[in-house]
């Protein structure tokens, strides 16, 4: 499957600070609690039918953010159109994986998580894992832990990106949200 | 499979009570269960069970997967959404993965591909709508619908479709979502639900005595066709829901009258968790 990489263009918005390091802080966290070779947030932007990485941390993280590529595709394509978080492994040895778009990533992984980015009934797009380490994996429960970020991401987006719909009017709601986010995380730390 | 469960034939009108006929009037050529545990509840090979895959498409030739006896697409475009033959294959690897289990529980099934993602505007509950409708339309014997929907506004249609497919014995094999949301259509009765447990045995299947979700298969890091004729393990319900679908169509191969109901009766009988009383 051919798929190439756009990078960002010159003329793109400068990011809102606070998205830009709340995103960031998601990632960074996300790839030291899986023991991850990179992390990334990739936004959906529906009307150019492309992905957009919002948020990198490790493995590509000095050129990655900003730039574009087709939606609809791979794994990541599969992940922001059904809605469902992803894990797979093996993918190195896997002549078809996105290997274009890999490969212009700078980093081929091995293993991929990939959970959407929901809030309500709209996919605003996916956070990424990419090789985590067999250590820090626990079967089924590392996609509820992944989901959670997802989760996180998504209510930052929600609170912060001006290109949602409805933006700030959803305050309490957003607050429940990460009330009930912290609950769950407190329950998945066994805390 | 012998030709009343796949032909099209015409519905007959809605029976609203027994009026003027009598038992010997409405005669019913059934297939009994086999007996429990030991002989074989799921034999048969799929031979004959068209089973179909909506998802990302099925890839053509992949050696784990065999032939696929038709694909079709989902389109959405400015006249509409349409379905349209196809002869592009998976966009993503995921229905060729679901197809592959299927393939690998029930050999002798056809297999048919329905793809509603992975184009432009695709992914949307029009587009898995039209998809589900289509599909039991055509009166599939099996259905795997990996995949479901959280825009509550099409959960009615969803329903309907769901009853009219149990109702004409379309089975609707149906994912449970990954994650702790409220999707749809596995959380109808008239489906059969799916969800993954963590035991290694790929052969095992439970029943849940706590629905909605009825059953649970294989779905830790389970060994899946991919693109380009490769495999890769991957997690997740997805990949649960086929080895269910593959039971079935193994049931209905050995037994092509039986009913939806008898068909969840069989997968509970023959579930590794369900114990006969006053049985081993």
């Amino acid at each position: 499957m051919e798929q190439s990489i756009k990078p960002a263009p010159p003329t793109a918005a400068p990011p809102d600070p606070v998205l830009a390091e709340l995103l960031q802080s998601v990632v960074d966290t996300a790839l030291a609690i899986f023991g991850a070779e990179a992390s990334s947030i990739l936004l959906l932007d529906t009307a150019a039918d492309e992905m957009v990485f919002e948020a990198v941390s490790g493995q590509g993280q000095d050129f990655l953010v900003g730039s574009r590529f087709p939606g609809g595709r791979g794994i990541a394509g599969w992940v922001a159109a059904s809605g469902e978080p992803m894990v797979v492994d093996d993918l190195r040895d896997n002549p078809s994986f996105d290997r274009s778009l890999a490969q212009s990533t700078g980093y081929v992984p091995n293993a991929l998580m990939a959970a959407p980015l929901v809030h309500g009934e709209r996919i605003l797009g996916v956070l990424e894992v990419l090789d985590p380490s067999p250590g820090a994996r626990s079967a089924l429960s590392e996609l509820d832990v992944l989901a959670l970020f997802a989760r996180q991401a998504a209510v930052a987006l929600q609170v912060l990106l001006p290109r949602a719909p409805e933006p700030i009017s959803a305050d309490t709601r957003t607050r429940d949200e990460l009330r009930r986010l912290l609950s769950e995380a407190r329950d998945l730390l066994g805390e | 499979m012998t030709t009343p469960r796949t032909s099209a034939a015409p519905s007959p009108p809605l029976t609203w009570s027994l009026r003027g006929r009598g038992p010997l009037d409405v005669p019913v050529e059934a297939d009994s269960p086999p007996e429990p545990p030991e002989s074989g509840l799921v034999g048969g090979s799929g031979r004959g069970v068209r089973v179909c895959v909506i998802d990302s498409g099925v890839e053509r030739d992949h050696p784990v997967v065999g032939p696929v006896a038709g694909a079709w697409r989902v389109v959405k475009d400015e006249a509409g959404v349409r379905v349209e033959e196809t002869g592009e294959g998976d966009v993503c690897g995921h229905g060729t993965a679901c197809a592959g289990i299927i393939r690998r529980t029930a050999p002798e099934c056809e297999l048919f591909s329905v793809r509603v993602l992975g184009e432009r505007f695709s992914g949307s509950g029009e587009v898995l709508l039209a998809g589900i409708r289509w599909a039991v339309r055509q009166r599939f014997d099996v259905v795997n619908l990996s995949l479901s929907t959280t825009h509550v506004r099409f959960t009615e249609e969803l329903r309907k479709l769901a009853d009219e497919a149990y109702f004409q014995r379309t089975m609707i094999v149906s994912s449970a979502h990954n994650t702790r949301v409220e999707s749809f259509p596995w959380r109808f009765s008239s489906v059969i639900s799916v969800g993954s447990h963590q035991e290694d045995d790929p052969g095992l299947h439970l029943y849940n005595p706590t629905p909605p979700v009825e059953f649970f298969a294989p779905g830790q890091k389970v060994k899946v066709a991919w693109l380009g004729g490769t495999e890769i393990r991957t997690s997740g319900n997805s990949f649960a829901t086929p080895f269910i679908t593959g039971l079935c169509a193994r049931v209905l191969s050995a037994q092509p009258r039986l009913t939806p109901f008898q068909l969840k009766n069989v997968l509970y009988l023959s579930a590794a968790n369900v114990r006969i009383r006053g049985g081993p």
